[in-house]
């Protein structure tokens, strides 16, 4: 039973981090814009949060500085999308390339450094209670933050006049420029906080959940994240399970690792790629679902006045 | 205030210009970032320019990384212009690379010399295969071309990982993750003798040549742009939406199949974990930046590959690391993107602003 615990705890670790970023894409895509820039943004993040925390000692202003790089990204990305009309794939496609390229290089200079190691996290009372308390209350107090941002983005997606006017911005920003609101702005907006959340996420992988830096060690991440939005249809509950799904596909490789199952390791490292695919697969079967779910202005430039 | 005003038509001058523009951006930017680090920016810049074409074997080298480079991006410039979008070229060279080694690995040193077809066949055809894969399930299943085919980048991966750890490890490589050296028979011949560039370098050029005849000279090329760039009128004109998509994606994965093959059986001579050198990301910046067009792309080709080997330089003259290639090649792509702004815009000076 206590394994259980223990993996269902680790799930909702990985979880987190998948959730972070896919709520960050979220935003952006409710807003009509894709940014394949998510594992970019990660990797720069993951590194400048490490650097932080080498240099502090405190993992708070870690997060602090990869929710700073990933926004920064993001602002970039924003200015070219937007005000110069650039394709947002191949934009967001940049962005990636050059995250790799620069956060391997930046990051060349601490990979031996090692993070102290932490304590424990534990909410009284509930964390003490048999199974339960292991399996959910002894968690990091990012996880906490992840549900808690899920929720507060299905209160303010569906049920803010703020939220009314993001999406309204994605479903046809035509509509909304009409109407006089700042499209680009609010655009802009959405795309940085979704580069912050990203940024964040990254910031946890290489600070909390394997507290190291690696070169390329999201390892896909970004990318699944990307897929999330999708299985998700676009609803922020969805997108959190979805992450907490594919967190668990990920501590399954390790359990059935550490069990001894006569499975080549490489095929289990697969499995989380693998299963992004099968399940994007099932998913987008029925393109009319598909089409009724998405922001209708997905991936396409808007220039008001034309 | 400068502001941007729609051309009426495509300045046919920035297309051209804007890669030149964005590779002098990169330039100024790259020795900023040398000066920042402390380095001499003139002695930084020589290892990407000037080394990389001073001597005869220098410039062997610079062939031997923009071979593999122009062939993935030649293939990638058909699905770019279907508006196909393949990024995953990078898993369908390692596939390549695979299918490659299980032909080569069974040859002995008295097969015929003409093996070397076949590695390069399998090769090509592991690289259709895995984008093949991509076309079914984007056909079948409309999921995104995108995502599926940058995952299968680390599936591929880690099918690599797989052989070269376990069933094709060499028994005598005192536990090294590769396989045995391929037999000589199986290697591409090289041009020269005291260079690495094989013949590779003509099957690239020939495909230089193919690709331009089929995008601008044949029905056929003509039918699968009129997709990306006007999908109701492909529809109008009765061209089919999923045959130029299945054409896209097994053309980019067949040249990133055989690019994968020639790179095992030439330079390589072996199946490595150290194959995936990032050339079909790398080979996305070339077709942009080579403009999607056959001739444009050989001179981007050889650009990218001026940056692999400054990266190399770097390393190892001026103590900076490798990883800087990445850095350049993503600023690189940044910068086109923003210049390409000139193609479709001109920049004017307006002394009094209306309406945003």
């Amino acid at each position: 039973m206590e394994t259980y615990a223990l993996l269902m705890a680790s799930t909702l670790n990985a979880g987190t981090v998948l959730a972070l970023a896919a709520l960050g894409l979220l935003i952006n895509e409710k807003a009509g814009i894709v940014n394949l820039g998510a594992e970019g943004m990660m990797l720069c993040a993951a590194i400048a949060g490490f650097a932080t925390v080498v240099h502090t000692g405190n993992d708070w202003l870690g997060f602090a500085a990869g929710m700073g790089a990933g926004a920064f990204m993001a602002a970039i990305f924003a200015a070219l999308v937007i005000w110069l009309g650039t394709n947002q794939y191949a934009t967001g496609l940049a962005l990636s390339l050059f995250g790799v390229g620069f956060s391997a290089f930046a990051g060349i200079a601490y990979v031996q450094e090692k993070l102290p190691e932490r304590s424990h996290f534990s909410i009284p009372v509930l964390g003490d209670l048999p199974w339960i308390g292991t399996a959910v209350f002894k968690q990091h107090p990012m996880v906490y933050v992840a549900m808690a941002l899920a929720l507060g983005l299905i209160w303010f997606l569906y049920r803010s006049r703020a939220g009314l006017v993001l999406r309204a911005v994605g479903e046809s920003p035509e509509s909304a420029h009409a109407l006089g609101y700042p499209v680009r702005r609010i655009r802009l907006l959405a795309v940085v906080l979704g580069g912050a959340l990203c940024g964040l996420s990254g910031a946890y992988i290489s600070v909390i959940y394997t507290p190291l830096w690696v070169e390329g060690m999201v390892a896909g991440k970004g990318w699944i994240a990307l897929a999330l939005t999708t299985f998700a249809t676009w609803r922020p509950a969805r997108v959190l399970l979805g992450a907490y799904l594919f967190g668990g596909v990920t501590m399954l490789q390790f359990h059935l690792q550490g069990m001894g199952v006569d499975i080549p390791s490489q095929a289990l490292t697969a499995m989380p790629y693998v299963a992004t695919i099968v399940v994007l697969a099932l998913i987008s079967r029925n393109p009319t679902w598909i089409r009724i779910n998405m922001p209708a202005s997905l991936g396409k430039p808007f220039h008001p006045g034309s | 205030m400068l502001r941007f005003e729609p051309r009426a038509e495509r300045s046919r001058l920035w297309t051209w210009a804007s890669p030149l523009l964005a590779l002098a951006l990169t330039v100024v930017v790259g020795m900023i970032l040398f000066a920042a680090l402390g380095k001499d920016p003139v002695r930084g810049l020589q290892m990407f320019f000037w080394e990389p074409v001073k001597s005869s074997y220098a410039l062997g080298e610079l062939m031997v990384k923009a071979t593999p480079l122009l062939i993935i991006a030649l293939g990638l410039a058909v699905c770019f212009r279907s508006n196909v979008w393949n990024i995953g070229a990078e898993g369908q060279f390692v596939m390549g690379a695979i299918f490659a080694s299980g032909v080569a690995l069974m040859a002995d040193p008295q097969s015929s010399r003409f093996i070397v077809l076949a590695v390069l066949l399998a090769g090509t055809a592991g690289g259709m295969l895995w984008s093949g894969l991509v076309a079914l399930l984007r056909d079948r299943f409309h999921a995104s071309e995108i995502l599926v085919s940058l995952m299968l980048v680390y599936v591929a991966q880690m099918v690599l990982g797989y052989l070269v750890y376990g069933p094709w490890k060499d028994p005598a490589g005192y536990n090294f993750p590769q396989t045995k050296t391929f037999e000589a028979v199986t290697l591409v011949p090289r041009l020269m003798s005291g260079s690495r560039v094989s013949m590779g370098l003509l099957l690239a050029l020939a495909g230089v040549g193919l690709l331009w005849v089929f995008l601008f000279k044949t029905r056929a090329g003509f039918a699968q742009q009129v997709g990306g760039l006007a999908p109701d009128a492909a529809r109008y004109a009765g061209f089919s939406s999923r045959k130029a998509l299945w054409t896209a994606l097994l053309v980019s994965g067949g040249a990133a199949g055989l690019a994968g093959a020639l790179e095992v059986a030439g330079p390589i001579g072996q199946l490595t974990p150290y194959v995936p050198a990032g050339y079909g990301f790398a080979a996305i910046i070339v077709a942009f930046v080579g403009r999607l067009h056959p001739v444009g792309m050989v001179f981007s080709a050889i650009l990218l590959s001026m940056f692999y080997i400054g990266g190399e330089l770097a390393q190892s003259r001026i103590g900076l690391p490798k990883s800087i290639t990445g850095v350049f090649q993503g600023l690189l792509l940044f910068c086109l993107l923003a210049c390409d702004t000139l193609v479709m815009y001109r920049l004017r000076w307006v002394r009094k602003q209306g309406a945003q």
